[in-house]
Formats: C-alpha cells, sequence, structure tokens
C-alpha cells in the first residue's frame, strides 16, 4: 500500500485485447487444461467424452448458484446465506411435492423459488435498508433458515417427493448432452446480456465501483440492491432444485459444501471481491474449475483432509497470482 | 549552517505520461518563508509530495543540507525532519486529537508511550490557536477548521527542520490565521525552512518572505515578496491575461425576472441557518466563502442529500423538500448537480467515459434496455462535440483523460438530460487553464440559453469574472450578497471572513 | 459523558449484557452459584478468545474466516502436546502458540504483500488449516494434562479462574492497544491507512501484527478448548468462526476498521454465550432453540444498525 496516495488509476501499458478479465479468464482456462492433462496421467478415462460430460453436468450445479454469487459480489457485497438457501429450498420442494394435496404438490418448484427470492428480499432489507454489513447480515440470515429447517424437519431427513421435472433437467440428456448443462448455458447467455445490454447490468458494476457517484448521478440505489439479492436468492434456488434432481434427497446441510466453492469460482474467475469488476465468462470457467479439481482430488483417492489442504492451497496460489500480476486491482 | 536547505536539481514526475513537473530547479533556504504559488494542476502539490517522500521523482535528484536524498516513504522523510501538512488531510478520524499527534512522533519508555509526550502535544495545541479543542475528542468530531489546526499542531510537534503547508488554513477564520502566522513566524526565527502553498494573495503577502510562481509543471520565476504586484503575479500564474480567459460579461439578468431557484430560510443541523438565496433563468450565481462555511451543504440541501432540511427550496415554483436525486433529475424538475470530488462523487475512475457518461441518463432507457436508447446516445455525441472532449477510445477507464476532460465528462453525463437549473461544486478544481476557459464559455452559453446556473467555486476570480451575483457564506448562513461593482477581491475576502472592508485594511 | 458517547455501543452491549446475565440467573434451576457461573464464564472464555482473535483482524479492516479454523487446529495441536512433565508442557504450550501465530501470518503476509482480500483469503486458508487439524486428528480424542485443565476450568475464592485469565488477557491487551505505539498505530490503520502511512507509520508491518496477534489469541482459544474438553477436536472450527463475528459485531466493533475494543467484542461473545444458555433452560422445544438464537442475532444486528436512520446526509450512507 506504499501508492496510497496515488490511487489514480494510470493507463495499462498492456494491449486491449488483452485486459484484466480476460486475462483472468485465460489464466483460470489454462488453469483447467492443466488439471484435465494432470487428470489424465493420473486416470486413463479423464479425457473419455462420458467422463467430461458429466463433469460439465456437476459444474452446472455449481455454475449456476454461482450466477447469483457473482452478482451479488459485482455489487460490492457478499451473500453468505447460500448454504441454507440451499437446503432450505431442497426441503421446501421435496415435502410440498411429496404432499397429497395434488395442487401443492405441482407449485412445488415454484414454492421453491419463492423462498429463495424471499430469503433473497430478507438479506436485501438488512444490507439495503438497515445497512448491517452484508457479511454479517447474510450470516445472521443463514442461522435463522438453519434454525427454521431444523424446527420444520425435526432434525430428521425430510421425507418428500423429488418433482420429476427437477430429475429431468439435473439428470437427462438432451442429443447426449446433460440437460443440466444445456440450462446453465442459457442462464449463462442471458447472464452475460443482462450484465453488458441493460441498465441493470450497467448499474451493477457501476455501484460496484462507487455508490457514492451512482447515488449522485440520481440512480434508485436500493432497489438496485433488492433485486440483485433476490436474484442471487432466486438462483441458489434454482440451483437446489437441480440439485435435489440430482441426488434426489433432501438433508441437513446438503448446502454446506457449497459457500466455499461457490465463493472461489467466482473470485478466481477474476470477479473482484469488493466489487465492479468481473465478467461471467470468469465464473463460468471458475465453476468448472473449481469441479475438475475436487473430481480430481477424489479420484486420486485422497482423504478429505488432504483435498481440503490442496484445494484451499490451489485456490490461494491462484489469487496470489491475481494479486501480484495485477498492480492496480484487488481482488 | 549553509546558505540553502533544499535543493532540487532538474526534477520531473509524470503520472502515467501525463508530465506534472517537467525540469524542475528550485530551493529554499532555512529561516524563511517560501510560497509556492501556482493555479491547480500547475504541480504545487506534486513537488510537496516529492519533497516529503510520498512519491519518488522520475529523474533528477533532491538534496537537503548539501546531500542528495531518496525518500521512499514519509517515514524517511520526517526522520530527516521534512515534515508536511497536506491538502488531504492527514488525520486518522478514529482516533483522538492527543493520539493523533503523538503517533507522528512517539517517544516511549520500556514499549509504553510516555505520559509526557501528552503534555508537549497539548503545549503545541495551545500554540496554534488551538486550546479549546480537547486532546480526548475524536477528530471524526471536530470541524474541517479544528482539524486544520490539529493538523497544524501534529506538524509543529515534530519539529521539523523543513515545514510544508499545504493549503493549511483554507478553512480558517481571519484570527486563527494569524494566531498561525505568529507561529510560523517564531518557527522561522529558530530556522526552519517553510514552504507555505496558497491561493490566497493576502495571506503569501502577509507570510512569505520569498515567492515561487509554478505553471503546468514547471517553475516560471522566483522573486522577493514586494517585487511584483499582484497583477503581475497572477499573470504569470495564469499565463495570459484574465481578459483571456474568461468570456466578456454578459448585460445583467433584470431583476423582475422571476427566480428558477428559490431557497429560502433553509437550516439543516447546525451547519446552515436560515440560508435564502434564489437563482433566475440566465444567471450565474456564485457561492463563495473559506472552506465548509456551509456553501457545500447548501448545494446538497437543495439536490436532497440531506435529511431533515428546514425551510422552503422550490423549482419553477415546484416544492422540492423530501425529494430525492432520482426523482429531482426527471424532466418536469430538471435539477442536476456536479459534485465537489470529480474522483469519488463526480465519475467511476476506472469504468469507461461511455459509462461514466450515461450514468444520469441510463434510467430513461426504455425498457431498461441500452441498445434501444439512441435518442440520448445521440445527444450523447452532439454534446461530446460541443464540449470538445478529447479522449482515445470511449471504452477506456475515464481515469486516463486528463482533469479537465474528465470534468467535460461530468458535465455531458448531466447535461444531456438537458437541466434547467445546474448546481456546480469547484468544477475548476485541478484543470488546465485551457480547458477552464472552455468550461466558462460553456456555462455562459448555457446561461444565456436560459438555464440557471449555481456556482460554488474556492477561486475568488472565477466568482469576480464569470458570475452575476455572489453569496459569500460565513458559519453556516449567507454573510453579504456581491453584485456588480461590488464584486471586488477585496471585498470577497473581506466578506468570507465576515469583517468590514476598513478593518482589514488597518489589518494587513 | 464523552466516554459513554464515544463508547455508547459498548456500553449499551454491556447493559444488554447484565440484563441477559440477570435472566439467566434467574431462570436457571440452580441459581446463583459458583457452578453455574464457572461454567458459563468458561463457555464465554471459549467465545470470548476467539472473539479478541477476530477483533485484531478487524480493527485493520480485515475479516478472519479462518479464526474457527486456527482454533480447531491449535486444539488439536494441544491434543498432542499438552500433557507429560511440566517442562514439557510449558514446550507444549509455546508450540501450539507458535501454531497459532503461524497461521495468523499466512494470512497476514497473504493479505499484506499478496494483495488478496482478507475474506477471500481467510476462506481459503480457513479450508487449509482445518484440513491439517483433520489430518492430524480425523476423529475427536487425543489427551490433556488433567491437573492443568482443573487448575485453569474450577474456580478460585468462588471466581472462576477462568474469568480470571480472561481478565488477566484484557488488560494486558489495553495496555498494547492504548499505552504503546503499536496499539494506537492498529487503531491509526484502521482508522485510515492512507493517514497513517502519511503520518510515518509502518502500515504494512502494523498490518501483519495485527493478523499475528489475532493467531496467537486463536491459540489460546484452542488451548482453552483443550482445557475444557480434555481432547483436541477437528471440527469446532465453524461454530467459532460465525460467532466470533456476530461477537464482534454485537461488541461494537466496526467493521470498517478503526473503532472498538477487546472489551466490546468480549462483551459481544458472552452476549451471544448467554443466549444461548437462555435458550436451553427457557423451557423452549429443543428444536425449535436455533431458530429463536438466529432470530435474536439477527434482531440484536439490527437494532444495533438504528443509527443509520439517524444520518443526516445520505451521502455517508454511500461509501
Amino acid at each position: 500500500m506504499t501508492d496510497a496516495t496515488e490511487r489514480t488509476v494510470t493507463p495499462r501499458k498492456s494491449p486491449r485485447w488483452l485486459n484484466r478479465d480476460r486475462m483472468s479468464v485465460l489464466l483460470i482456462a489454462l488453469g483447467c487444461v492443466a488439471l484435465l492433462l494432470g487428470g489424465s496421467l493420473l486416470y486413463p478415462g479423464f479425457l473419455k467424452p462420458g467422463y467430461l460430460l458429466q463433469q460439465l453436468q456437476i459444474a452446472a450445479f455449481l455454475g449456476i448458484i454461482a450466477t447469483g454469487a457473482m452478482m451479488v459480489i459485482l455489487l460490492g457485497e457478499i451473500d453468505l446465506s447460500v448454504p441454507w438457501t440451499i437446503t432450505g429450498t431442497a426441503i421446501v420442494v421435496i415435502s410440498a411435492s411429496g404432499s397429497s394435496n395434488p395442487l401443492v404438490a405441482s407449485l412445488a418448484i415454484p414454492l421453491g423459488l419463492c423462498l429463495g427470492m424471499a430469503v433473497g428480499f430478507l438479506n436485501a432489507i438488512g444490507v439495503a435498508i438497515f445497512r448491517v454489513p452484508a457479511m454479517v447480515w447474510t450470516l445472521a440470515v443463514n442461522a435463522m433458515l438453519l434454525g427454521a429447517a431444523v424446527f420444520y424437519t425435526g432434525n430428521s431427513r425430510p421425507n418428500g417427493e423429488v418433482p420429476w421435472l427437477a430429475t429431468q433437467a439435473a439428470t437427462g440428456r438432451s442429443f447426449g448432452v446433460p440437460n443440466a448443462f444445456l440450462v446453465w448455458v442459457v442462464v449463462a447467455a442471458i447472464t452475460v446480456w443482462v450484465l453488458k445490454r441493460t441498465v441493470y447490468g450497467n448499474y451493477l458494476y457501476a455501484l460496484g465501483n462507487s455508490r457514492r457517484a451512482v447515488f449522485l448521478a440520481g440512480a434508485r440505489v436500493p432497489l438496485v440492491t433488492v433485486a440483485t439479492f433476490v436474484l442471487a436468492g432466486l438462483f441458489s434456488s434454482f440451483g437446489a432444485i437441480l440439485l435435489l434432481g440430482y441426488t434426489n434427497q433432501a438433508y441437513q446441510g446438503m448446502g454446506d459444501p457449497y459457500l466455499m466453492p461457490v465463493i472461489s469460482a467466482v473470485v478466481i474467475g477474476g470477479t473482484s471481491i469488493q466489487g465492479g469488476r468481473g465478467n461471467y465468462v470468469g465464473t463460468f470457467v471458475g465453476a468448472i474449475f473449481i469441479t475438475l479439481l475436487s473430481s480430481i482430488l477424489s479420484v486420486m483417492q485422497m482423504p478429505p483432509a488432504a483435498r481440503q489442504i490442496i484445494f484451499g492451497a490451489i485456490i490461494l496460489v491462484m489469487l496470489l497470482i491475481h494479486g501480484l500480476t495485477d498492480k492496480n486491482g484487488d481482488i | 549552517m549553509a546558505d540553502r536547505y533544499v535543493e532540487l536539481k532538474s526534477v520531473s514526475k509524470s503520472y502515467g505520461g501525463v508530465p506534472a513537473l517537467t525540469k524542475v530547479d528550485f530551493r529554499c533556504e532555512p529561516g524563511r518563508v517560501h510560497a509556492i504559488l501556482g493555479e491547480n494542476g500547475a504541480g504545487k502539490s506534486t513537488l510537496m509530495k516529492l519533497l516529503a517522500g510520498v512519491i519518488q521523482p522520475d529523474s533528477g535528484t533532491i538534496s537537503i543540507g548539501g546531500q542528495t536524498v531518496r525518500f521512499s516513504s514519509p517515514r524517511e522523510a520526517a526522520e530527516q525532519g521534512t515534515v508536511c501538512m497536506f491538502q488531504e488531510l492527514s488525520l486518522m478520524p478514529h482516533l483522538s486529537v492527543g493520539d493523533n499527534i503523538v503517533l507522528a512522533a512517539p517517544r516511549t519508555r520500556m514499549g509504553l508511550v510516555e505520559r509526557g509526550v501528552y503534555r508537549e502535544a497539548r503545549e503545541a495545541l495551545d500554540l496554534v490557536g488551538a486550546s479549546s479543542i480537547p486532546l480526548g475528542a475524536r477528530v471524526s468530531g471536530l470541524s474541517l477548521s479544528e482539524r486544520q489546526l490539529v493538523e497544524i499542531a501534529k506538524a509543529v510537534f515534530r519539529k521539523p527542520k523543513l515545514l510544508i503547508l499545504d493549503e493549511a488554513t483554507s478553512a480558517l477564520t481571519s484570527e486563527l490565521v494569524e494566531t498561525v502566522f505568529g507561529v510560523l513566524r517564531m518557527l522561522k526565527a529558530q530556522g526552519v525552512a517553510i514552504l507555505f502553498i496558497s491561493h490566497r494573495m493576502h495571506e503569501v503577502d502577509a507570510i512569505a518572505d520569498r515567492i515561487s510562481v509554478f505553471r503546468n509543471g514547471r517553475h516560471i520565476e522566483t522573486f522577493d515578496v514586494g517585487a511584483r504586484t499582484t497583477d503581475q503575479i497572477v499573470g504569470l500564474m495564469i499565463g495570459r491575461s484574465l481578459e483571456e480567459l474568461f468570456p466578456p460579461r454578459r448585460p445583467p439578468v433584470p431583476d423582475t425576472t422571476p427566480a428558477v431557484l428559490d431557497v429560502s430560510d433553509v437550516s439543516w443541523q447546525s451547519q446552515l441557518v436560515n440560508v435564502s438565496l434564489a437563482a433566475r433563468a440566465g444567471e450565474i450565481v456564485g457561492l463563495g466563502g473559506l472552506d465548509a462555511q456551509g456553501q457545500q451543504q447548501i448545494m446538497h440541501a437543495v439536490f436532497g442529500v440531506l435529511r431533515g432540511v428546514t425551510g422552503r427550496i422550490e423549482l419553477n415554483g415546484k416544492r422540492l423538500n423530501g425529494l430525492q436525486p432520482p426523482r429531482l433529475k426527471q424532466s418536469d424538475i430538471g435539477l442536476a448537480l456536479v459534485p465537489e470530488d470529480r474522483k469519488t462523487e463526480g465519475l467511476i475512475p476506472s469504468m469507461s467515459v461511455a459509462l461514466n457518461m450515461r450514468l444520469a441518463a441510463l434510467g430513461r432507457a426504455p425498457f431498461g434496455l441500452l441498445d434501444l436508447n439512441g435518442n440520448s446516445d445521440a445527444r450523447l455525441r452532439q454534446l461530446i462535440e460541443r464540449l470538445a472532449l478529447t479522449y482515445g477510445s470511449l471504452e477506456d477507464p475515464v481515469a486516463t483523460l486528463s482533469g479537465g476532460n474528465q470534468q467535460k465528462v461530468v458535465l455531458a453525463k448531466w447535461l444531456v438530460l438537458s437541466p434547467k437549473c445546474l448546481l456546480l461544486m469547484d468544477p475548476t478544481r485541478g484543470i488546465d487553464l485551457g480547458t477552464k476557459a472552455q468550461i466558462y464559455r460553456l456555462l455562459t452559453d448555457l446561461a444565456a440559453e436560459g438555464m440557471a446556473v449555481i456556482l460554488q467555486s474556492t477561486d475568488y476570480e472565477e466568482l469576480i469574472h464569470l458570475c452575476d451575483r455572489v453569496y459569500v457564506f460565513y458559519r453556516g448562513s449567507v454573510a453579504k450578497e456581491l453584485k456588480g461593482d461590488q464584486l471586488s477581491a477585496d471585498a470577497l475576502i473581506a466578506a468570507s471572513m465576515n469583517v468590514h472592508l476598513h478593518a482589514r485594511a488597518q489589518m494587513s | 459523558m464523552t466516554w459513554l458517547r464515544q463508547n455508547a455501543r459498548e456500553a449499551i452491549a454491556a447493559l444488554a449484557l447484565v440484563v441477559l446475565f440477570a435472566a439467566y440467573i434467574a431462570i436457571h434451576p440452580r441459581g446463583f452459584s459458583t457452578y453455574v457461573v464457572t461454567i458459563w464464564s468458561n463457555d464465554g472464555t471459549l467465545l470470548g478468545l476467539a472473539a479478541i482473535a477476530q477483533f485484531f483482524v478487524v480493527l485493520v479492516k480485515g475479516i478472519d474466516l479462518s479464526v474457527g479454523s486456527v482454533v480447531a487446529l491449535t486444539n488439536v495441536v494441544a491434543s498432542f502436546v499438552l500433557n507429560g512433565s511440566p517442562a514439557s508442557i510449558a514446550l507444549g504450550m509455546v508450540a501450539v502458540l507458535a501454531v497459532g501465530v503461524a497461521c495468523g501470518l499466512v494470512n497476514g503476509i497473504a493479505v499484506v504483500y499478496g494483495r488478496v482480500q482478507p475474506i477471500v483469503t481467510t476462506l481459503a486458508t480457513g479450508g487449509m488449516f482445518s484440513g491439517i487439524a483433520l489430518l492430524l486428528r480425523p476423529t475427536p480424542g487425543g489427551s490433556i494434562d488433567e491437573t492443568m485443565s482443573d487448575a485453569l476450568t474450577y474456580a478460585v475464592a468462588g471466581i472462576p479462574v477462568s474469568a480470571i485469565v480472561l481478565v488477566v488477557v484484557l488488560v494486558a491487551l489495553l495496555v498494547l492497544l492504548r499505552r504503546t505505539a503499536v496499539g494506537l498505530g492498529l487503531y491509526g490503520v484502521g482508522s485510515s491507512e492512507q493517514s497513517a502511512y502519511m503520518t510515518g507509520l509502518r502500515v504494512n508491518r502494523l498490518k501483519l501484527f495485527a493478523y499475528a496477534s489475532s493467531g496467537f489469541i486463536a491459540a489460546l482459544a484452542g488451548i482453552y478448548v483443550s482445557m475444557v474438553t480434555l481432547t483436541g477436536d477437528p471440527n469446532i472450527g465453524p461454530s467459532y468462526t460465525l460467532n466470533s463475528i456476530a461477537a464482534v459485531v454485537l461488541g461494537g466493533v466496526a467493521l470498517s476498521g478503526g473503532v472498538g475494543s477487546p472489551i466490546g467484542a468480549v462483551i459481544g461473545a458472552l452476549i451471544l454465550k448467554t443466549i444461548s444458555s437462555l435458550m436451553f433452560f427457557s423451557g423452549l422445544p429443543p428444536l425449535a432453540q436455533p431458530f429463536f438464537e438466529g432470530l435474536i442475532l439477527a434482531t440484536a444486528i439490527a437494532l444495533g444498525a438504528l443509527g443509520v436512520f439517524r444520518v443526516r446526509s445520505r451521502l455517508e450512507l454511500y461509501r
């Protein structure tokens, strides 16, 4: 921080096509290639299309959840309520779908999505109105969701039925490609368009960079904040429903292992945790990277503890590369 | 002791290719007060930062007491006796006044800070005339002028050999300025070399022994106080005559024209006290005074930034109280604000020129889709022409533009909405003269087209030569309204210090 | 009076703690007794130390999501080394503290020199630290010297030893933070890094010091966990991380840096502990307790944030 006073951004000398965002995407894509090559040395089946498609299918769950997380991070906030939004949605969907009331059963998926949006709204109230730091408020919301889930399920595994649509979307294939991946690609295309070409997307980036300047430009800052958290909740629920279709069951703590991979996918994809910088392609490739990494670690039959250490170390190294190569920005 | 204390030889410094200082030779002697004069952006602050170790020169050498030095941090500079009182305050807001001063040069015994140091801090405060500020008070709770005093006390406390004061007295009243000057004279007598940066000519006259003028990053000339007339000095600073800088005077707007913006009896907290002012269509109305006397707050009050404002604010007969910026910028009201700090409030430096220019009009895009926003994009293209914006690509970060072009982007952002009343907060701060002249002409043209322009400024010349009327603020209220022939430098200075002209004549 | 105004958040938190503690004593079947107070104090000290560890990082504008993992790791390490002869216990103690400091330094170096944001740094290192703990001891176990455990977890003359330990730590830290140049420097850096740099403070070193101190205190918490549970458990981390953040916020420590004290952090921790103990004896169905705990936490945080409605200039809301 020796340049504390000279925060003015100096023009970058690097060629224009290789800007910071593309650099991040390139880096993470190289990481994916390295993982694939390394994996194929350890395990010959690694480069087979069947295996790769399965990885893309699994990456889709992570990627869809990371979409919402990325929007919140672009805004300069963070959503730590992801784990229990996932679990809560899964519980609601599976119990509603198993309900004897056909109306409730048919509305299972919309109900699940509504839950996600409601959680997002609750997050937004604390952050936009009370101005509680998002990190603390979403943590508290997560604790409440946990409590509600424990209370509702009586601490046992919720019974019910997984909606047919969820199973199809998560495990089915069209033209040999996993549906989950196709869904993710559609989500990705829409997200890229929204971020680039709509007023909302522009405000999102602008707010992440300078709330003050956007407020003084006469934007409705709280509205954008609320919309973003609600969208993030929606994406968490959407991912949870696919996950439910994939695992075919809901259980306490099913969302817990997702918080760190989701944030990692976004951040190593080049999105600044301080907000305002990053692109969705990075998050997309980041989610694939994380999925490949955990897959390789499990193929190598590492004990979970060692897996955790290597996972953390690789994420840290990726972040350090970002931090040390980019003179102007902070991750 | 050597005749020269600090000597710069052929020092250059540039930021990202934009030169801030070019081949500067400069020296100052111990036991003298050396004033540095220059327009904003002339390189004064860069010079100070170089001496204080905040930045390092690209080429050239700096020597102190005959020895070449290269400071890598303010800490190293301070260890060698160079202490700087920066324009952007270097106080830590959540710490007490005492801790702030003591931290600058802590003395410890067995790891603990000696209690006696706080006594010395107290003495330093008393010396600069801040005896009313308790050591235990938190800096965040102090007013701007109190903070400046603490900052000066902190500098004095470190017993400098070279003391640099960068706009150190901008918020101080005349009595306090006199006290501070007393301290400076005392330090001078002790052999301290003092660099004094200010754009207030009368203060320079009162304290300095020698004057150096800087312009566009170059050292233009150095001479003893009294060797040049004020007009000559101003000419050296701006490099041309005032007549070239400012557009010709416009005929006064008749008093019968109804007011566009009508503010009456507005109060807020203790910082605005029953402020009333008005601006008519076609008028440029100035707001002046010392720093932070309420002129910024009244702008914020009008633009809906402040809560709990009492009194009445009307625009073309529409009551604005309680409305916020998203509503105020809509075309039926048509209010726009160019904020004070370009880097944090006016622009998003790391984002593109295009986005920054669109930011205010974004909300008007049909269905929230930018591709359908062709109208305002077309208007923006016209504005780029009209403002003569120079840029590489519209996709470049706006921070890569020069200060002047950055301000043009801020103006374009608002002008695309065709506001009826334009509020400007110190819009020419840190801008080169060419752009300044362009902005003055633009404001005059806008007024001629029927816009009401309100210009808050720290630059007296601007208030005198550009404005039809000037409201001078003092401690949260309008101390005086000056217009026509009353508008002169002396009258402005007197009004902002809240003294009468004849009293000031005796003082100096 | 000025003190009260400047430390309003801490004063309110202390008041809330007194009320909650009174309610707890009133509701507890055994009432006010050395036993009840000792249990309360032991639990409170654990979280209190974790909260102080969090405080150090928050003070310099950081956030530490690895606090719990460091507590778990040092707890596990302690379960290997805190037994045998007094000399080997002493040596073991030094080793555990060194592990804690090392963890803190890893975080600090990545943040200060690697220029990675604290939140993602500690998210990644937290995974690594708890991974190491799991590797060392996949399931809870190990042995701790029981004499020492007894000495540190019981009461002397009706006063819980844990409370004495906590007070000693707090006094030492207050002297460090308020009376030394390093301590004042930490507040300075947290308050405004740029001003601190301009004033001539060694910003990088001070930040490293804060992270190392955080690791040191987290190791103290890890040691104390061993004293209370007599085992090393690699899975205790997450709850400490979450609660330590909640505790510093409740105790009036600003996440924006430069504001707050270790006393506030400890008060916040004791509030959380008292709330969950209250729940336990409140007669609420056990399954409903986690929900109410979360609800109370959220309400407390929202109440603490009511100050935003007194902010008179909206610019201050948009930093």
